[in-house]
């Protein structure tokens, strides 16, 4: 018997980013890295930046997901992606210098909840795309 | 009666501009087809973006939320997108007039004007321009709109502004396009209807078989991770982005149907003035011909 599938579309502001029939899906979320196998309850989560897999039929895909949420519908997951990048679309030295400036901003800043937070962010960010992107 | 020289020199003229008018048409026409292309990519994004919030709305209606109730500000922040560039008819005028009239006070508004026209005319009319973003109407990214939204909602959340508003031109056929003003805090319910049927506006009809869909997969209970409140926080602020995102994207379909129609009319105003005065001018030969002609006859008469 075939695997069991589910519908995934990722879609992000200027159209579809990938559409297709996945065996699994695997992501970052506000509480924690989860994988959703078909047949999951219906459930809306916020993302995390992180790697986003998708376990096709035949291979692995992976992308850099960075903000957005996932609606878990009965037959399907909807990912509503504000930013999400293939591998080969990251731009490696972009992120690298976004990460050398987190960090400065890190190591300068030490008072200051807000713009420490959103320098991690930028940090966690800029590690994702640069972690994949050597993967490839 | 003028001169043939003079005519002749209007004429020319009238065709020279009529040339340019011809271009900027022909321009605009291919710009407003790539801009309802992106409309149509735009369009899955924004319409289950709604879904989701709208949901999550309807199922915690009540709760006490910052985004949701009003903060005791009277300033009201307001988004302007207009174009960078005249000659589009009425279009950026009808957003200038549509404040002006909205009835909202001019020294609570807070203008954040995106488009060069529609600040210039705000600010000729006294109003206060506390951001100018012009140059994103050129090609607006969804990363624009995370900055514009990021700044309002801060503002918004620091009480330095009670309400946030959009100001932008509606796209909904090539020939209509409508000035629109949207309230986006605090987010009323029926707002949010509204809203979706703006998003769903864009570019064209959905097909038939979509709702039915829908209805039947909202039928099992949504589970939210975190809790419905705390996704409330982190949806809203992304769901205030994507209608920014839109509105630039109906703004520059907009902008170039308006351009596009005005190109036009100028087009056929000047075929209409060149055949006219091709006429006089031929009327005004035609004349100096007889003239001469008197002329000559009657003075070879005289030689007789």
């Amino acid at each position: 018997m075939a695997e069991k599938l589910v519908r995934l579309e990722v879609i992000e502001p200027s159209g579809i980013f990938y559409s297709g029939d996945v065996a699994m899906i695997e992501y970052n979320t506000t509480v924690g890295e989860v994988g959703i196998y078909p047949d999951h309850i219906p459930m809306t989560q916020i993302i995390a930046p992180g790697i986003l897999k998708i376990t096709e039929q035949d291979g692995q895909k992976e992308a850099a997901l960075l903000s957005g949420f996932v609606e878990i519908s009965q037959d399907r997951v909807t990912i509503l992606a504000e930013s999400v990048e293939w591998p080969e679309e990251i731009d490696k030295k972009r992120a690298e210098e976004a990460r050398i400036r987190a960090e400065r901003r890190l190591s300068t800043e030490h008072e200051g909840g807000v713009d420490i937070q959103r320098a991690e962010l930028a940090l966690k960010k800029a590690l994702i795309r640069l972690q994949l992107s050597e993967r490839k | 009666m003028a001169s043939m020289r003079d005519i002749k020199r209007r004429k020319e003229s009238i065709q020279s501009t009529q040339q340019i008018t011809k271009a900027m048409k022909l321009v605009s026409t291919v710009k407003l087809q790539r801009a309802k292309v992106r409309a149509e990519g735009a369009k899955p994004y924004f319409n289950k973006m709604y879904a989701t919030v709208h949901s999550i709305l309807e199922k915690s209606g009540n709760i006490d939320h910052q985004y949701l109730k009003h903060n005791g500000s009277d300033m009201k922040g307001v988004i302007v997108v207009t174009s960078n560039r005249g000659l589009a008819g009425g279009y950026n005028n009808n957003v200038v007039k549509l404040l002006a009239d909205s009835g909202l006070s001019k020294d609570q508004v807070q203008v954040y004007g995106i488009g060069k026209k529609g600040v210039d005319g705000l600010a000729h009319r006294g109003y206060k321009i506390v951001a100018d973003e012009s140059d994103i109407i050129n090609e607006p990214l969804f990363a624009d709109a995370i900055i514009i939204g990021k700044t309002l909602l801060d503002a918004y959340s620091a009480g330095e502004i009670g309400e946030i508003y959009l100001a932008y031109t509606n796209f909904k056929n090539t020939v209509v396009h409508e000035p629109r003003l949207l309230k986006l805090l605090p987010i009323e319910t029926e707002e949010v209807d509204e809203a979706s049927k703006e998003m769903q506006s864009i570019g064209h009809k959905q097909d038939q078989g979509q709702p039915e869909e829908e209805n039947s997969r909202k039928a099992a209970p949504m589970n939210y991770e975190p809790e419905a409140e705390e996704a409330l926080d982190l949806l809203v602020p992304k769901y205030i982005n994507s209608i920014i995102f839109g509105s630039f994207i109906e703004a520059v379909a907009s902008e170039n149907g308006a351009r596009m129609q005005a190109m036009d009319a100028a087009t056929s105003n000047a075929e209409e003035m060149i055949s006219s005065l091709s006429l006089a001018y031929n009327r005004a030969r035609q004349g100096a011909i007889t003239q001469e002609l008197t002329e000559i006859i009657s003075g070879a008469e005289a030689l007789n």
